[in-house]
């Protein structure tokens, strides 16, 4: 589909703003920068999955050469911070006892990175080594290790759920089936690892650079867990490689270096090795899902129990939200009347996890859709056909409260059906399963941001404010919003020219700190209708008052004039605006470039809004109305909007060794309208790799002794550019009524169809299913022979 | 002990005195304030520091800055001319290669390297290409797509 509407600026293809800076190399990440006298920090990891610190000395690396500070616990304090305000369970250096390899116990800042690394090997932990807890799957039973004394039987967050009534579904269901899918702890592998720089003013002004996705969470976060007025505390966020989730909640590098700084008055920096990043984590958790589910005749869903137990690692961080999402939003996009979901988070000696592109959702929708696929094959009805019985449309509610008011499910659905010549394809299944090509359908579901604050407040999600040049002629947009490579700045900038009839150089974005507006950050793939909101607001209110201080100055209503193009529009060949256009002539002598044409332009007018009003600026603030149940945990999964998408995969197995090869991925995403159509494909071409990656090979392998085995991306496989197909993204517009100009979330609903799509194709190639993840060419060869052998 | 190196780098000529254990990554970055090239890995997994080394797309973060001693080293930085994007720039400008940007240096080093040696490559040849260079934004198909709009002309 095409561009058919009468906007200019929006629904076009028109270059991301920040392109020109990203190939020319001039675009400033966090570890590219650097000021006068500043030192480098490093930090000491726990090399004990679990043990109790007994004593920490530091004086050694306190004496070497060129060592500017040592900071451990007890410069740090131990006051709890974490994600969720219910669950502060971490603390910025361990005190009491480490909980994963990894655990950060210690920082130091020194003249250079290598005296820093060397001093950290300098300091001395005692430590009694405890029993060791790594199995997510047993850990609530009794006599496990216990990690946290608040978190009894390793359980850190648990959510039981039952909407509508399951009994009743089970009766009137005609196929009933319980299947299972277990998948491994993945890394989010942005390709910038994290790096911080902090500095503290004479005032005691503390600013923090840093590669977060989340400015304002992390304001608050330092503030609390530093004990600071929140007044004092900066976070800004230059350009940033990529987060994808882990980069939301603050982590010990920004805590840590924002205390060398304090510690020692000059600016530090910290930056993650990659294999920090793994050691560090906060990405996709590890799941255990139980569905069973039942399906009338006809095909229609009667209900769904859904059991999950998700290893969190040792701490909380975005995984109290997981454990709800992971439930949720299997609300939707079916019509489904009785559903228990019943999800555990537990803690094991691992890295945290904490949320990661579609969040806790993605494992629990892959289950599902495997599920929907067997169910089929058991009615003996076309998947796509069973999923277009069930798909809801607009205006329904979900079971569990979820609002849908756009919904292009059934019209995605059809695209890839259409698209990928499903139906002359998939005839031959019957016949072709089990030959090693294959083909596979699945559906997604995802949240247009998140409906409520991490923390409890009736704080505006976001708020943006753009001014409009004083000497006329462009316009500045400022906004805590974090552009991490998704492209929001774009979006702005898009929205603001728009409004404004400018060009988009004439829109300047300066976002991504703190100190500009509260802006909850790129998480829940919010920022396009919510800071898309308040942009759009800020534009409208600034057009509105150039245009009453014009309209004013020649008579005519407002409302009568416009801007377009550069120019105000609704001035006729009647009207005498030369008084104007002489006031702004006259103060530009010697200047060459003035306008001269018959119309007034934009710079004029923008001018002659300030000679008359001054400062021209423009608010706009955005956040939801109340959302969801009453029940507890409503709030989680409630969102002014929901994103579908839906997927078919077509895959090769050779079967004599298991290797996939993914020929052909076709994915369309209904985002209510595309701000901007490339960006749009790009969010959901990069998800179609990820999930790639997810199903076929991406797994963080532990020890026994719980270290990571492959904290490397040679050994942590993802996807190369030989391993992706052709991604064929189909944009689905359904016009979201809560969303700016109709648009709403890409970002990470467009993963959801991803892994079951694959799985699906892959069962279609080789007849067998695997249910644990990733499904490499080892689990499939097994998964083959034991096929062979029960024959 | 500093050893001295000689490196032309993006046409200009530097002397410097360096660690023998420093890369050719750090050096360009550090002493030369060169900070389009990235440091994704360090250990050579994921190519976001590729430079070109007497024209060959090296991963800098595996080179030691006295192992380039009187070479001639071109990064991201050399690519626009007086300001104006080449035409590998504008193509990955133009459709949307790049989102976050880590990779984007390194991805252009590479594709430079490829076609310099090869105009015209097919799909699979720059695939092939690129292979050693990690992106986890774009699924690579734009970045495909833009090298092919600069080959098939």
């Amino acid at each position: 589909m095409s561009k058919n509407n009468s906007y200019r600026i929006l629904n076009t293809r028109l270059p991301r703003v920040d392109a020109i800076d990203k190939v020319t190399g001039k675009a400033i990440y966090t570890d590219d920068m650097s000021f006068p006298g500043m030192l480098h920090g490093a930090i000491l990891h726990s090399p004990l999955a679990h043990a109790k610190i007994l004593n920490i000395d530091t004086s050694r690396a306190e004496r070497l050469p060129g060592v500017k500070a040592v900071v451990t616990y007890k410069e740090a304090g131990t006051r709890p911070y974490g994600v969720s305000p219910a669950r502060y369970d971490e603390t910025i250096f361990c005190h009491d006892k480490v909980r994963y390899t990894g655990d950060e116990i210690a920082a130091v800042a020194a003249v250079d990175k290598d005296t820093a690394l060397e001093a950290v090997n300098l300091i001395k932990v005692d430590f009694e080594e405890l029993p060791i807890l790594l199995d997510g799957l047993h850990a609530m039973d009794e006599g496990q290790p216990q990690l946290h004394e608040r978190y009894k039987n390793n359980i850190c967050a648990k959510v039981n759920w039952h909407f509508g009534d399951i009994e009743q579904g089970r009766k009137d269901s005609h196929i009933i089936r319980t299947d299972h899918i277990t998948s491994k702890m993945q890394d989010a592998a942005f390709l910038e690892p994290q790096s911080v720089v902090a500095e503290v003013d004479s005032h005691g002004n503390l600013t923090m650079w840093s590669s977060t996705q989340a400015p304002h969470y992390v304001q608050r976060t330092l503030a609390m867990a530093l004990n600071m007025p929140l007044h004092k505390v900066r976070v800004i966020k230059p350009a940033v490689g990529g987060g994808f989730g882990p980069k939301a909640s603050c982590s010990t590098v920004e805590l840590a270096t924002c205390l060398l700084a304090l510690k020692t008055g000059k600016p530090v920096k910290t930056t993650f090795d990659r294999e920090q990043v793994f050691l560090h984590s906060r990405a996709r958790h590890q799941f255990f899902h139980t569905m069973t589910t039942g399906v009338k005749k006809d095909g229609t869903l009667s209900f769904l129990e859904h059991h999950c137990i998700m290893d969190g690692g040792a701490y909380s961080s975005f995984g109290i939200a997981a454990v709800y999402y992971a439930g949720s939003l299997l609300g939707g996009p079916y019509r489904l009347k009785n559903m228990k979901y019943d999800g555990y988070r537990v803690v094991t000696n691992k890295p945290a996890c904490g949320a990661q592109r579609g969040h806790g959702a993605v494992i629990a929708r892959a289950t599902f859709e495997v599920q929907l696929d067997r169910i089929a094959e058991e009615l003996g009805m076309d998947p796509i056909e069973l999923r277009l019985k069930n798909v809801m449309e607009a205006g329904e509610t979900t079971c569990n409260e979820l609002y849908v008011s756009s919904f292009g499910m059934k019209e995605a659905l059809e695209a890839v059906r259409d698209s990928a010549a499903w139906k002359k394809k998939r005839t031959l299944a019957g016949k072709t399963r089990g030959t090693g090509k294959g083909i596979g359908a699945a559906c997604g579901f995802f949240v247009s941001g998140a409906g409520y604050p991490i923390y409890r407040s009736k704080t505006y999600h976001c708020t943006v404010v753009t001014k409009v040049d004083e000497v006329g002629g462009g316009v500045t947009v400022t906004s805590g919003a974090a552009d991490i490579g998704q492209g929001s700045d774009t979006v702005l900038a898009m929205i603001t020219a728009e409004e404004l009839g400018l060009n988009l150089d004439d829109v300047k974005v300066v976002s991504g700190d703190s100190s500009l507006s509260v802006d909850l950050g790129a998480y829940s793939s919010r920022t396009t209708l919510m800071t898309g909101h308040a942009c759009k607001d800020a534009a409208r209110d600034i057009k509105r008052q150039i245009l009453e201080v014009i309209g004013g100055k020649l008579n005519i209503p407002p409302e009568k004039l416009d801007l377009k193009d550069g120019k105000v529009v609704g001035i006729n060949n009647d009207i005498d605006f030369s008084a104007l256009r002489e006031e702004y002539l006259q103060e530009h002598k010697g200047f060459t470039d003035l306008p001269d044409g018959p119309e007034l332009t934009f710079r004029e007018a923008s001018r002659i809004a300030f000679l008359e009003i001054g400062s021209v600026v423009g608010t706009g603030s955005y956040r939801p109305p109340k959302l969801g149940g009453s029940f507890k945990g409503a709030t989680v999964g409630t969102s002014p909007a929901f994103g579908c998408s839906a997927q078919v995969a077509e895959v090769s197995v050779d079967l004599e060794t298991g290797e996939v090869t993914v020929d052909n991925i076709t994915g369309a995403h209904d985002c209510g309208f595309a701000i901007n159509r490339t960006q749009v494909e790009g969010q959901m071409q990069g998800s179609m790799m990820m999930g790639m990656g997810e199903a076929l090979m991406e797994q963080i392998i532990y020890n026994d002794k719980g270290r990571i085995m492959n904290a490397n991306l040679a050994e942590y496989k993802i996807p190369t550019s030989l391993d992706v197909p052709h991604l064929d993204a189909i944009i689905v517009e359904s016009n979201e009524p809560h969303g700016p100009y109709g648009a709403k979330e890409v970002g990470e609903g467009a993963i959801m169809p991803v892994i079951p799509s694959i799985l699906n194709a892959i069962y279609d190639a080789t007849g067998v299913r695997i249910d644990e993840l990733p499904v490499t060419p080892e689990r499939i060869i097994e998964a083959l022979k034991k096929k062979r052998e029960n024959k | 002990m500093k050893k001295l190196v000689t490196l032309t780098v993006n046409g200009i000529t530097h002397e410097l005195a360096v660690e023998p254990r420093r890369t050719l990554l750090e050096v360009i970055r550090e002493d030369l304030g060169l900070t389009g090239s990235k440091k994704g890995c360090g250990i050579g997994d994921c190519g976001a520091c590729t430079m070109l080394v007497d024209g060959v797309a090296t991963f800098s973060c595996l080179m030691l800055a006295i192992q380039a001693d009187g070479c001639n080293v071109e990064t991201v930085e050399s690519l626009a001319e007086n300001g104006k994007l080449n035409k590998l720039q504008r193509s990955f400008v133009d459709l949307g290669a790049i989102q976050c940007g880590y990779c984007t240096p390194g991805m252009l080093m590479t594709a430079t390297e490829l076609l310099r040696r090869n105009p015209h490559p097919s799909e699979k040849e720059i695939r092939r290409s690129l292979s050693g260079n990690l992106c986890r934004c774009t699924g690579y198909q734009k970045i495909v797509d833009a090298i092919k709009a600069v080959a098939g002309e």
